[in-house]
């Protein structure tokens, strides 16, 4: 049986502490995808995962190396559950992560957007934000394309080093 | 050890360690989910939606899919794909729903794999052959504007996990009309050819909005966004009908099958394989 706070908090931590597959200088608790460990009532440590995108393909991944590494440190009941609601924002990234993040040369995102209630409105001019060069700091960087490597990332280039760079796109 | 190694981790988690890789046939993607479906909710009628919704979405990430390799610009593969692998995301969710709904138990690979042209719910502009990039940016502009606004309401259904499902792809069918409608008012408002292929992609799209209000009527709010895109493009906005449900009650065109013979060929050729 798990029942001691300190053995909780032990779980809780292991959980945390997994890297994310696709982006490895992150943790789960960095990247604001881990949503609760908690013990249920029959002992279970139960961590609960949520999907960054519908079509994340890291999550049965995510999911197994946080079973792996809590069943390794001798919890024998271990559930990895998914949630889907609420959905996961780039808001959900810690302060940690976004300055791991710029410390490998990707610019984090800014504060994701909040519509309103109704139709989600279109905006054809002026919807881009200016992100610093991760690099250099500078403040003249261009989208290069909103699509990049990751589902979550975008493609810039900064006009003052000339660097080509990643971005954690706001959503 | 299997801490902090992928494939490790996988195999303990599945108990096999056979596999090259974990390609299908392993996961849930509502594991753990609470999947209760609540008092009053008509089953059947949550399984339909569910099952069309996820064929809507599974035949438009094909059609994308078919631009790898073939895009005018290696960002615009890019940008397609990404596009298609959200709304596969998307069908994964819905199928594994319907299988939970329906009173059948099916996985999300029985729905993709196995089931023939008539059993498939989607709206027929989903399945018709790719045509050249401004078709396909007019078509992804019709149809991401309509299920985003589909999903909007959606987020209000009494079955959480729909109402979940829709309030997560809102979100990514925001930025895919955002991709489509920048790039319809550049086709539009660029070259003398870019514009007539631009008009030509919208003229053969906009008429299959009769099917798709028919399906969901939110014509007010879709009509709104394309009148918008298509002033910034100086394009006109092309006439459409009220048209019958056609996609939704079965009834394809002949651009389906083989779309879902190329889909399904390693699932019918070797039943039962994973991989």
């Amino acid at each position: 049986m798990v029942t001691a706070p300190a053995d909780v908090r032990r779980a809780r931590r292991l959980a945390e502490t997994v890297p994310d597959p696709e982006l490895p200088m992150l943790t789960l608790a960095d990247l604001g995808v881990l949503r609760a460990v908690e013990v249920t009532g029959e002992g279970t440590v139960r961590a609960s995962l949520t999907p960054t995108y519908s079509g994340c393909p890291a999550l049965a991944e995510m999911r197994a190396m946080v079973a792996a590494r809590l069943r390794a440190a001798g919890f024998a009941r271990v559930e990895v559950r998914t949630v889907l609601d609420p959905p996961w924002t780039t808001d959900w990234i810690t302060p940690e992560g976004r300055r791991k993040l710029a410390e490998h040369g990707i610019a984090p995102p800014g504060p994701a957007p909040r519509p309103a209630p109704g139709p989600v409105p279109l905006v054809l001019s002026g919807t881009r934000r200016a992100v610093p060069c991760p690099r250099c700091g500078a403040a003249d960087t261009e989208e290069t394309s909103r699509f990049g490597a990751t589902s979550c990332k975008a493609l810039w280039r900064c006009r003052v080093c000339r660097e080509p760079f990643e971005h954690v796109k706001e959503i | 050890m299997s801490d902090d190694h992928v494939y490790l981790s996988l195999a303990e988690e599945h108990e096999d360690d056979t596999r090259w890789a974990y390609g299908t046939g392993f996961e849930d993607p509502l594991h753990g989910v609470d999947t209760t479906v609540p008092d009053g909710v008509d089953r059947a009628e949550l399984a339909a939606l569910c099952l069309a919704l996820g064929d809507d979405a599974l035949v438009s990430a094909q059609r994308l899919a078919e631009w790898t390799t073939r895009a005018p610009e290696l960002e615009e593969e890019v940008a397609l794909a990404n596009i298609g692998l959200d709304l596969l995301g998307q069908a994964r969710l819905l199928y594994a729903r319907t299988g939970q709904v329906d009173g059948t138990g099916r996985t999300e690979d029985a729905y993709a794999y196995l089931r023939d042209p008539a059993d498939f719910r989607n709206v027929t502009l989903a399945e018709l052959p790719g045509g050249d990039f401004a078709f396909s940016i007019a078509r992804l502009l019709v149809l991401a504007s309509w299920r985003l606004a589909h999903f909007e309401r959606l987020t209000a259904s009494p079955d959480p996990v729909l109402a979940a499902v829709a309030a997560k792809g809102a979100k990514e069918l925001t930025y895919h009309r955002q991709y489509a409608a920048e790039w319809t008012v550049r086709l539009g408002d660029g070259t003398d050819e870019s514009h007539r292929r631009m008009r030509a992609g919208l003229q053969q799209v906009v008429p299959y909005l009769g099917e798709l209000f028919s399906a969901c009527d939110v014509r007010d709010e879709v009509v709104a966004v394309l009148r918008q895109v298509t002033d910034a493009a100086g394009l006109p906005l092309p006439a459409w009908q009220p048209l019958p449900r056609a996609g939704r009650t079965g009834a394809h065109t002949e651009h389906l099958a083989p779309l879902l013979a190329e889909l399904q060929s390693v699932a019918r050729a070797h039943p039962g394989a994973s991989w």
